[in-house]
């Protein structure tokens, strides 16, 4: 049998930010290591963007060596705590697991978290920063002059600063919100990832040398020459020179809006802006915390993927009640299954094959309500989904007060805007080459950025990749002799 | 960590502190602002740039103590310091030499109107100033105003000071001079900052004359970089963010009812909090 991770009863967590899911106990971890077939083929790690050696660390689990399986999982994996709770290990690495085939993958993404939780309970940070320090300064590398920008401090950004600060480079790493993380501080909530657990791997990211600049906005506060350009003493720290490379890991922030009549309402909230108020800006906490939230009694939520899942649990934690609202069916939600069962559990009804058409005012420039249509599938579409068809003259009113749209985010333009030369596709995302490179030479980029919204693992693996690169780069560059500046 | 150097009360409740910030000062431009979080558990909030000093590495920044933020802010003093401050942000206000410019600045907007008349001025324009608050002891930054504008009107609204009435007032009194000489021209462009009630009117105003007009909008925001759409205004019909496709948009484009509503979204909670900081 799969062993499950255990959870906080659903009547009890719908009233509390605390983690849902609660962590394998020694015995339960070991227990559920015992059942790794230890195939010579690997399967499972071909599923893992970052290329874990999942056996490997299974087995050291297995034999009560938790802080050892720890150091292996973060030879590849700088954050291993958030990607064993955040990851859908179902389509990864579980998916790929041979025991898939009878149904009973092994619990991957628990015994990761297991695993790297250890320092977190064990050991204090302090300790552990000077271990890492001396592990990496007396075996694995040599300190270089060279010096590279990370702009972002996302899952894309920390990695790549990360393993670029393993290789022995000075990364300096810009993040234009007041607290580091990007999506895993403002967007994920607590119960789903605690803010404590990114603190600690941010620490640890820190330990590895990265110095994080906080409330800098690459595009105004410096531009992308002002990173290159020699002599300009930018920031003052980093010296004379400037920066050898930049990588650009700014995610997709920009929210997508509905496009329907009603949408600047008051209360109605983007999920960016719902998630960051309550999320980032602790607004459950109001007063104690000045960020104000206001919404009503009646909550809908617009969207079927992790992010709608994710408003609708914290709108239901802040004890009001909440449908969500999506235009296909339950099998094409892009969500996690998990993150759809929990909400169930948790009671959040589902209000299907429903597209919002207008969202009601009540006179006061409020909501009122939100009016729908309800839609039928029809072909499939682009996706691969069937595309939900309106049926006509089947409107209705929705008795709302407060409305959230969680149907995707773009590419954030700030930064390409503010960039001459740096090319971008008509969705917005970043033109990389084949190794992560964009339209400027020594600008690499990754994650959301250049792909659209993913998951933060694929923006890891993307910052791994580009940190390689960027190496590549610079080793190229350097070793040629210097003519001008 | 940036730290107050200087705190300037400049009229009944509207304080000037000048702060410590290399980065901003380096780059600022008129009509760009900030977001500042005071302290661990402060809200974010954008302020105008009111000035800087790139050689010092300093910025102003002018206030009403109106709520929680500005209230607690208010109470630092120099030698204290602000946990979080970003920026500079937004577009800078497009100044290029076209001619005569009047720059309309109402209560403590007058602090942000005040950057833009002297970027209109060094670059080439005539410049002419019309600055209102509701009495003489509101009323900000003459001095500055009268040395940086080729001329300048004052408004009280209770005529305590100068002329009574609104900015509309002194602006419709220079339309009529115009319409009845021969030897002067309307504007050229008309930029105004301040209460949305005054930048409405202004609006209105300027719209029958054809008189090309720049608003610098101030809706709530929480990232202020593009990201949570706290900020978005209807401008021309279109959905824009305040924070990165402004803060200055087309005056006879915007939504100003829509605006003012969206201002209010807030107003229970901070009236909960109010006088508590």
């Amino acid at each position: 049998m799969r062993n499950k991770i255990p959870q906080q009863p659903a009547k009890v967590r719908i009233k509390n930010f605390f983690e849902v899911a609660l962590g394998f106990s020694k015995s339960e971890a070991e227990k559920e290591a015992a059942r790794c077939l230890q195939c010579k083929d690997v399967a499972c790690v071909k599923g893992c963007p970052v290329e874990i050696d999942i056996p490997a660390f299974i087995k050291l689990i297995k034999e009560g060596k938790r802080k050892e399986a720890q150091a292996l999982i973060k030879e590849k994996n700088n954050l291993p705590a958030i990607c064993g709770r955040v990851c859908p290990q179902e389509d990864q690495c579980e998916a790929t697991c041979v025991l898939n085939k009878k149904k009973i993958p092994i619990n991957i993404g628990a015994l990761e978290r297991y695993a790297a939780d250890y320092e977190l309970n064990q050991l204090s940070v302090v300790s552990c920063q000077l271990l890492d320090k001396n592990n990496l300064k007396t075996e694995n590398r040599q300190l270089k002059t060279d010096k590279v920008a990370v702009v972002g401090s996302g899952p894309a950004g920390l990695t790549c600063a990360a393993d670029l600060a393993k290789m022995g480079y000075q990364v300096t790493l810009f993040e234009s919100l007041h607290l580091p993380g990007g999506v895993l501080m403002y967007g994920i909530p607590e119960f789903r990832l605690p803010k404590k657990i990114v603190r600690n791997e941010v620490d640890y990211i820190k330990s590895l040398g990265v110095d994080i600049k906080t409330d800098t906005l690459i595009g105004n506060t410096y531009s992308l020459q002002d990173l290159f350009s020699r002599g300009s003493g930018i920031p003052p720290e980093a010296g004379k020179e400037g920066f050898q490379s930049i990588f650009i890991g700014t995610g997709a922030g920009l929210p997508q809006f509905l496009g329907i009549p009603g949408e600047n309402l008051d209360r109605v909230y983007s999920a960016n802006e719902f998630l960051t108020r309550v999320n980032l800006m602790k607004a459950y906490k109001f007063p104690e915390y000045a960020t104000p939230i206001n919404i009503g009694q009646k909550v809908v939520v617009i969207g079927g993927g992790n992010v709608a899942f994710d408003c609708a649990r914290v709108a239901l934690r802040l004890g009001r009640q909440v449908t969500l609202v999506y235009r296909r069916t339950e099998n094409e939600m892009p969500a996690r299954k998990e993150e759809i069962q929990n909400a169930k559990d948790e009671g959040v009804p589902f209000k299907i094959l429903t597209q919002p058409i207008r969202i009601i005012d009540d006179g006061r420039g409020f909501v009122g309500g939100l009016e729908c249509i309800a839609m039928e599938l029809g072909e499939p579409d682009a996706s691969g989904r069937r595309r939900p068809v309106p049926i006509k003259d089947s409107n209705f009113i929705l008795e709302v007060d407060t409305v959230i749209v969680a149907i995707g985010q773009n590419p954030n333009p700030l930064l390409p805007k503010a960039t001459v030369g740096l090319k971008t596709k008509e969705d917005g995302t970043i033109w990389v080459d084949e190794n992560f490179m964009t339209s400027l030479p020594g600008v690499f980029a990754g994650g959301d950025i250049i792909s659209g919204a993913d998951t933060v693992i694929s923006a890891m693996g993307a910052g791994k990749k580009a940190a390689v690169a960027i190496d590549k780069y610079i080793k190229s560059v350097t070793s040629k002799p210097v003519t001008s500046n | 960590m940036f730290k107050i150097i200087c705190k300037k009360e400049l009229a009944q409740e509207i304080t000037q502190i000048t702060v410590e910030v290399p980065l901003v000062a380096k780059k600022a431009k008129a009509g760009q602002f900030v977001v500042i979080i005071i302290d661990e558990r402060g809200e974010r909030i954008p302020l105008t740039l009111a000035d800087w000093d790139k050689d010092k590495g300093t910025i102003n920044l002018i206030f009403q103590q109106v709520g929680f933020t500005t209230e607690k802010l208010g109470r630092l003093n120099p030698g204290d310091y602000i946990e979080h401050i970003l920026g500079p942000l937004g577009h800078p206000t497009e100044v290029k030499k076209i001619g005569t410019v009047i720059c309309i600045g109402g209560g403590v907007g007058i602090a942000e109107v005040y950057p833009v008349s002297r970027a209109f001025k060094e670059a080439g324009n005539r410049v002419i100033g019309i600055i209102g608050s509701r009495s003489k002891e509101l009323l900000i930054l003459e001095d500055k105003m009268r040395e940086t504008c080729d001329e300048l009107f004052i408004t009280t609204d209770d005529g305590s000071y100068s002329r009574k009435g609104f900015v509309t007032d002194a602006l419709k009194d220079l339309f009529d001079v115009v319409e009845k000489s021969t030897h002067t021209k309307y504007p050229d462009l008309v930029y105004c900052i301040g209460p949305v009630p005054m930048m409405k009117a202004v609006s209105e105003l300027t719209k029958n004359y054809g008189i090309k007009t720049i608003v610098s909008l101030n809706p709530i925001m929480v990232d202020a970089t593009g990201m949570c759409g706290s900020c978005r205004c209807t401008v021309g019909g279109k959905t824009v963010f305040g924070c990165v496709d402004g803060p200055d948009f087309d005056a006879h484009q915007v939504d100003f009812e829509e605006l003012e509503k969206r201002l209010k979204l807030f107003k229970n909670q901070e009236d909960k909090i109010k006088g508590q900081s």
